[in-house]
């Protein structure tokens, strides 16, 4: 009796984690499926087509076939590296001015504004508004904005600040300014996270053993809100060294400015060389993978991320 | 519910329909998603392309009276209402239901969504496309098109404009029907050039750095550009011809020069004072003047040549409805019914005697020479030569290499 008790709690007592575990694979499962089929099968598709070779059967323009032809991705990194190299560079730019701009309004509304929910409220739509018109409209306001008869352009130049045949579409400036305006909000949301649940008191702390403002920013506030930044840097970076609306030449960039995005448009939808779309989408993503990791490595916030 | 008016402001008009042209609809993302993903991914996991001859499919007009037509945006008469006149017109007349959708962006793009199915030979959902000439050429070699029988369109027969018969990918117009042509020449703004403009050399002048625009396709670009080095494109040229051209380009571009490469989008740098000349096609100029109320822009076909090109009607392997498509192509060569069209859409219309018939709908655009060019402006305009497909793959690669400079 009092053995078959015990049989009895120990045999729910293993039963229950599994009946757990297979609600909990129940549950999975649409994530898994949703995972499998929208992101692993495209992605898996993506490597075979990056390695596809010519159809030496016929010379009908997009016509590929499956091979291992791994002298794509020579050809396609000899080929774009300095693309590659100017979106990075765009990219990082437009990240560091992100967060130098972004850092001190999620400050402002993190901390100046801590116990007045109403104006954190209303700051934070002001962040999130420009999120109501589509992006594509807002930067072709901006490309109107920064046209050659638009009023910056011309008083610009009628203080003789811009040189006569100057001009801002079309340039790197452009580019990375709508970039960088482009992504605040994505910088400034993950820091105001970290900043609003910020204990003050550490501050005081800080201060009641004579450290200088300077000094609590850089050894107290900042590292306390490294988590934002680090996914705020990241939330910018990423898109932006993809991105292929801002500098494409319908918007603000010109021949000068095109960036990897747009040659990995060019080449599936105009010149329909899907392997070597493929080969560059992959040799970003590799690339971006990279940067990333280190950069967590780096900032030691791995178990943050 | 009724739907919302047009925005009045040409501007917001303007932003309006870009917003739109990069949204799927509902319609298509259904269609899409049902046919083309699973296609594709089941076309990625065979070995491509085959070689096979298509036939085409079995016609069904008899029993089923509809046809679909893809089409490109603004490219047929539209009321306020948004509705179709001439194609209401059609309906009636004949009972068949067109299904009419605004489905092609750029040639590329529209191929790019239909292509698993066309190489199959399978339906792509249209009965009916509509091709540039260049890209037309593409689906001619690779036999992907089915016959028109033009023995059965007696409109088209008797007006198809003569200098258009006979395309260089498809000599007696066997596989293509022109819907509109158009030119492509210069462009300029009446305000910084009150003079006009004459020769595409014009347009490398250092004075007018980064204030020119060139249209972002190698037909057009390099149809202007090969013509002001002396070449014929309608005659023998190859590869050194070419690669000539291409250096010209290129410098341009890395002088700064060239502000932008563009498509349709040059009418919005000409608006907001970003350039002041372009390589440009006749009916933007048109409908930037009708926007503006005056005559703020001005066009010509460069003294060396301008360039032709075509949008034309064509029938995949897989439409059903060969019949219906081909009622409808015919009913288009209607005088009447090209002159209601080209009141609206501006291009040239390839229909003779659209002109006479003009004259009823509005005289006053019977006489522009931008709509109906008069023969020592078309003779100006010329078309390539045929170009292979390993021509066009290597000068389209080409040219997207040095836009970048």
């Amino acid at each position: 009796m009092a053995l078959a008790g015990f049989a009895n709690t120990s045999s729910r007592r293993t039963s229950a984690p599994m009946r757990r575990s297979r609600v909990a694979i129940l549950l999975l499962l649409p994530g898994l499926a949703y995972l499998g089929l929208f992101f692993l099968a495209p992605l898996v598709s993506l490597v075979i087509t990056s390695f596809e070779a010519p159809n030496p059967e016929s010379f009908d323009i997009g016509s590929y076939v499956y091979s291992f032809q791994w002298q794509n991705y020579v050809a396609g990194v000899a080929e774009y590296w300095p693309i590659f190299l100017r979106s990075f560079v765009f990219a990082i730019i437009a990240t560091v001015a992100a967060l130098i701009i972004g850092y001190p309004i999620a400050y402002f509304i993190g901390v100046f504004l801590r116990g007045r929910a109403s104006l954190q409220a209303f700051t934070l739509i002001l962040v999130v508004a420009p999120f109501f018109i589509s992006f594509l409209l807002r930067t072709l306001a901006w490309k109107q904005i920064l046209g050659d008869d638009g009023w910056l352009v011309t008083t610009l130049k009628s203080l003789s600040i811009m040189p006569a045949d100057g001009h801002i579409t079309g340039t790197a400036f452009s580019v990375i300014f709508g970039l960088t305006y482009n992504f605040i909000p994505f910088m400034v949301l993950p820091i105001y996270a970290s900043l609003e649940r910020l204990d003050l008191r550490y501050l005081e702390a800080s201060s009641d053993l004579y450290a200088r403002p300077t000094t609590t920013f850089l050894k107290v506030t900042l590292p306390l809100s490294m988590p934002g930044v680090v996914s705020g840097t990241l939330l910018t970076f990423i898109p932006a060294s993809g991105d292929y609306i801002n500098a494409s030449d319908d918007f603000l960039g010109g021949p000068s400015t095109q960036m990897v995005g747009n040659q990995i448009q060019a080449n599936f939808l105009k010149l329909l060389d899907y392997p070597m779309a493929a080969v560059l989408s992959v040799v970003l993503m590799v690339i971006i993978m990279g940067v990333v990791t280190f950069y967590v490595r780096r900032s030691g916030t791995e178990d943050l991320v | 519910m009724s739907q919302k008016p047009e925005p009045q402001d040409p501007r917001i008009a303007s932003l309006v329909a870009k917003a739109r042209a990069s949204q799927l609809t509902r319609r298509t993302f259904v269609a899409g998603a049902g046919s083309a993903s699973l296609l594709a991914f089941l076309a990625a996991c065979t070995p491509g392309g085959g070689s096979k001859t298509l036939t085409p499919a079995a016609d069904v007009s008899a029993t089923e009276k509809t046809l679909s037509w893809a089409n490109w945006p603004y490219y047929i008469d539209q009321d306020e209402a948004g509705a179709y006149p001439t194609i209401d017109m059609f309906e009636k007349q004949t009972g068949i239901a067109v299904t009419y959708e605004e489905a092609i962006p750029t040639n590329e793009e529209f191929y790019a969504k239909v292509k698993d199915s066309l190489l199959l030979g399978q339906d792509i959902g249209y009965d009916l496309v509509t091709l540039t000439d260049y890209f037309a050429a593409r689906m001619v070699s690779q036999g992907l098109m089915q016959p028109i029988g033009l023995a059965d369109m007696p409109n088209a027969q008797a007006n198809l404009n003569p200098g258009l018969l006979d395309a260089t990918y498809d000599p007696g117009r066997q596989f293509s029907l022109p819907w509109q042509s158009g030119m492509t020449g210069l462009g300029w703004s009446t305000k910084a050039f009150p003079n006009g403009l004459s020769s595409l050399d014009e347009l490398w002048d250092p004075a007018l750095k980064g204030k020119i625009a060139v249209i972002d396709q190698w037909t057009d670009t390099m149809a202007l550009i090969l013509q002001s080095q002396g070449v014929n494109i309608d005659g023998e040229w190859g590869d050194a011809e070419y690669g000539a051209g291409i250096e010209v380009l290129k410098k341009q571009v890395s002088d700064g020069q060239i502000r932008a490469f563009t498509g349709n989008d040059y009418t919005e740098l000409f608006k907001s004072g970003d350039i002041v000349a372009a390589i440009a096609w006749s009916g933007d100029i048109f409908i930037m003047n009708t926007e503006a109320g005056a005559d703020d822009y001005g066009f010509a076909i460069p003294d060396k040549g301008g360039f032709l090109f075509s949008d034309n009607f064509m029938m995949p392997m897989g439409s059903r409805h060969k019949s219906n498509a081909q009622d409808l192509m015919d009913y288009y060569y209607e005088p009447e019914v090209a002159a209601q069209v080209a009141a609206y859409v501006n291009y040239v219309t390839p229909v003779a005697g659209a002109q006479e018939a003009m004259q009823a709908i509005d005289p006053a655009l019977a006489e522009n020479k931008l709509i109906f060019p008069d023969a020592a402006t078309l003779d100006r305009a010329r078309v390539f030569r045929q170009i292979s497909l390993q021509e066009d793959k290597s000068f389209s690669t080409q040219f997207e290499k040095a836009k970048v400079g």
